[in-house]
């Protein structure tokens, strides 16, 4: 009945429309019209021309509710599910701030693009339990009426962490806890190691754990693509420079004189111009990655006395990890999962042709340093190559074929990340020092700070293990499974 | 089976865009007049609100019918046993079961089946033809009741996709047959996790759409399957061959 009635009632209007009438919406050719306008306008006033209608749609808007600053996965989740979960349509306007728009050195592109469950705290666990299911679903999240399904790449091969002797007991600790949160994970000793994966040499294993379901790797550019097509929110290509904050002294329960600040304007820079554009806004969302640090400085955050709540810095600093391609014809076959070796190296396929990725985390003194993207093939040869070749003695023989860096946003504090309010800073939310695992947890620490902001607690999972008041308490939340 | 494919039917001529958020890219073809069909719904999407949200609603539904035929029917297995259970979720589909020493039974073309299978508590379920049946994700938790199971054909399911596929390992120790023939979702990545499936004998892999190099991957599932029969692509398919040779008719049958 629809079928035939839509076609009648606009196609035979469209086709009797004059040429010359507005069509719903800008008239195709508003470019043109407004040069046209200006010449008009200044062939009318006396004196020197002047540039009358400036041209401002590079500029965000004048007023916005939420201003996220960063663009990347991380960014784009809490500013889809502020959306999503918003009280009215189109009852809040988010304003994305990206300084970069190829993303070139954001780590969501840069990155492996993993997704595992295998972790020691729950409410990592829970958060990438529902990450998966949320890229399982993603073309219902995600749905753009026109625009074709998004293709994840998803391979669902899984992960295989591998222990030595001393971390075996931490482990086995470890999936019990696994399992109890509802991820799909096994334990493997070394015979049925050698059994399912005979490319594997078990020299100095114990004990492996093998993710069966809801684990693997993917795309993070459709991801993030998809998060952007996703309509609603609006994009402005620029830098932030500067919070404009005002303050309110108040008096605790236990009668201590305390700061309040609360930003009231965020001054975003265009690219390449001094030109900034004053952003009014009432909430604050810090997701700017391995750049979140200074994101916080300029709202004050650190400055004050060590040891007192307003000293305590934000500890995210960016940390430079290399990841390397290689080629090898006679390398583990199709099932192979996303290996971790007990050295901490790691590597996975890519693709149907031989070809293998994978890097290693440096220790804490041979950290690269984070000024440039420039990638030291010399780790290559001599921190990663032996663990690799050692672990698969196929690997003796590769041939490294590209590689690249990218950044962590690393906790130093305790390697996990921070979400949530700051106390003091009241409307500055956190959504950033992931350290390395931020992909795979977006979906959920976006949906978190969503709803901390629309109803003010964590409803689904809890996060207050990673709100930033831990940093001054001193009580760290610390993840045991880091690569 | 003729159930589920009438209704889309009803909808599908105008809505040609809705139809297509389900299939992955490009599998169906668009002839001249359904092409100008879409572009027509496309310009009035993309100048209209109204049109967007008829759309969106319409896509909406389509969607939560498939979650409705998905539903959990686990809480039968208390009263009826697994078997039976995971049975009533196939047949409600529109697919056939056999279960063991028995005959295979469907449903007739109005949906209703023989109720004698209820009285079949221990016996197992031998074989699953699930084909052109609406089973996702969600609906594996039904089908994964049937522990013994030692056939499965999942032929042209439209929803079938790599996440159920890394779904199937706890049938490994039963399933001898599996059949992924012209499911439009599967990729070469889903395949990968069929390594756990160990007492396979024969698995069907042709007409995969989404597959990328089909004679490549073949080789690669061989090899990761090595007492499986892999049928569906001739690998020589994937070569480039000169003007002067022929393909050769091998053992394994050409896709249509």
């Amino acid at each position: 009945m629809i079928r035939r009635v839509l076609p009648h009632g606009l196609g035979r209007g469209l086709l009797t429309r004059r040429p010359g009438t507005r069509r719903g919406g800008f008239s195709l050719d508003w470019d043109g019209k407004v040069s046209e306008i200006k010449k008009k306008i200044k062939s009318i006033l006396p004196g020197t021309p002047c540039d009358v209608l400036p041209d401002t749609s590079h500029l965000p808007p004048e007023h916005s509710d939420v201003v996220v600053v960063g663009g990347g996965v991380l960014g784009l989740s809490v500013a889809y599910w502020l959306k999503q979960l918003e009280n009215r349509r189109g009852g809040m306007r988010v304003l994305v701030v990206e300084r970069d728009h190829t993303y070139s050195q954001a780590s969501t592109g840069l990155s492996v693009g993993g997704i595992c469950q295998q972790f020691s705290l729950p409410e990592n666990i829970q958060l990438s339990l529902f990450s998966a299911s949320f890229l399982r679903n993603i073309n219902e999240y995600l749905a753009v009426t026109n625009a074709p399904p998004l293709d994840l790449q998803f391979n669902p091969s899984g992960y295989l962490l591998l222990a030595s002797e001393k971390d075996a007991a931490a482990m086995e600790s470890n999936v019990k806890v696994q399992k109890q949160e509802g991820a799909k994970v096994c334990l493997m000793s070394p015979d049925q190691l050698r059994n399912k994966f005979p490319w594997i040499n078990t020299e100095g294993v114990a004990l492996a754990s093998y993710g069966m379901e809801n684990e693997g790797w993917f795309d993070p550019w459709c991801l993030l693509h998809g998060l952007r097509q996703k309509v609603g929110v609006f994009f402005c290509q620029g830098e932030v420079t500067r919070f404009v904050t005002s303050s309110q002294r108040m008096m605790t329960t236990d009668d201590e004189m305390v700061t309040l600040k609360s930003i009231h304007e965020v001054h975003v820079k265009m690219d390449h111009s001094l030109e900034y554009q004053p952003v009014e806004c009432a909430i604050v969302i810090n997701a700017a990655g391995a750049w979140s640090a200074q994101i916080a400085a300029l709202a004050g955050i650190g400055k004050g006395p060590p040891g007192t709540l307003q000293g305590t810095k934000l500890p995210v600093e960016p940390r430079k990890r290399y990841v390397y391609v290689w080629h090898c014809p006679q390398g583990p076959g199709l099932e192979t999962p996303l290996v971790a070796d007990t050295s901490g190296a790691y590597f996975r396929r890519e693709g149907l042709g031989s070809n293998y990725l994978g890097g290693r985390s440096p220790a804490e003194e041979e950290e690269p340093d984070p000024a440039n993207l420039e990638v030291d093939h010399d780790f290559f040869q001599e921190k990663v190559w032996p663990h690799l070749a050692l672990r698969v003695p196929a690997f003796e023989t590769l041939k490294v074929q590209t590689a690249w860096a990218g950044y962590y946003d690393y906790n130093t504090f305790d390697q996990n990340g921070v979400v949530g309010p700051h106390p003091l800073v009241v409307n500055m939310y956190f959504a950033t020092g992931f350290s390395g695992h931020g992909l795979q947890q977006a979906p959920g620490v976006g949906r978190a700070v969503a709803e901390m902001i629309l109803e003010g607690s964590f409803q689904t999972i809890d996060l207050s293990p990673f709100l930033f008041n831990r940093f001054y308490l001193g009580e760290k939340t610390q993840e045991n499974n880091i690569m | 089976m003729a159930a589920p494919w009438v209704s889309l039917r009803l909808v599908a001529p105008m809505w040609n865009g809705t139809r297509g958020i389900h299939r992955l890219g490009g599998a169906v073809v668009p002839e001249g007049n359904q092409k100008k069909e879409r572009k027509m719904l496309q310009f009035l999407n993309n100048h209209f609100y109204d049109v967007e949200a008829l759309r969106g609603y319409l896509l909406q539904r389509e969607m939560s019918k498939v979650h409705l035929k998905n539903r959990s029917f686990t809480w039968l297995e208390e009263q009826h046993g697994p078997y039976s259970a995971g049975a009533f979720f196939i047949l409600k589909q529109g697919g056939a079961v056999k279960f063991r020493d028995k005959e295979w039974i469907r449903p007739d073309k109005y949906g209703h089946s023989s109720p004698e299978f209820w009285n079949f508590r221990e016996v197992p379920v031998e074989a699953v033809d699930a084909s052109d049946c609406e089973i996702n994700y969600e609906g594996l938790d039904n089908l994964l009741l049937l522990k013994e199971l030692q056939s499965l054909s999942l032929q042209r399911c439209p929803h079938v996709d790599d996440w159920c596929l890394s779904r199937l390992y706890p049938l490994a120790d039963s399933l001898q047959e599996l059949s992924l023939a012209g499911c439009p979702r599967v990729s070469e990545r889903g395949l990968a996790c069929l390594h756990h499936l160990q007492n396979l004998r024969r698995l069907d892999i042709s007409d995969l759409p989404a597959v990328s190099n089909p004679g490549l991957t073949q080789i690669l599932v061989e090899e990761m399957l090595p007492n499986c029969q892999v049928v569906g692509v001739d690998w020589a398919e994937g070569l480039k061959l000169g003007p002067e040779e022929q393909p050769q008719d091998t053992a394994s049958p050409v896709p249509a």
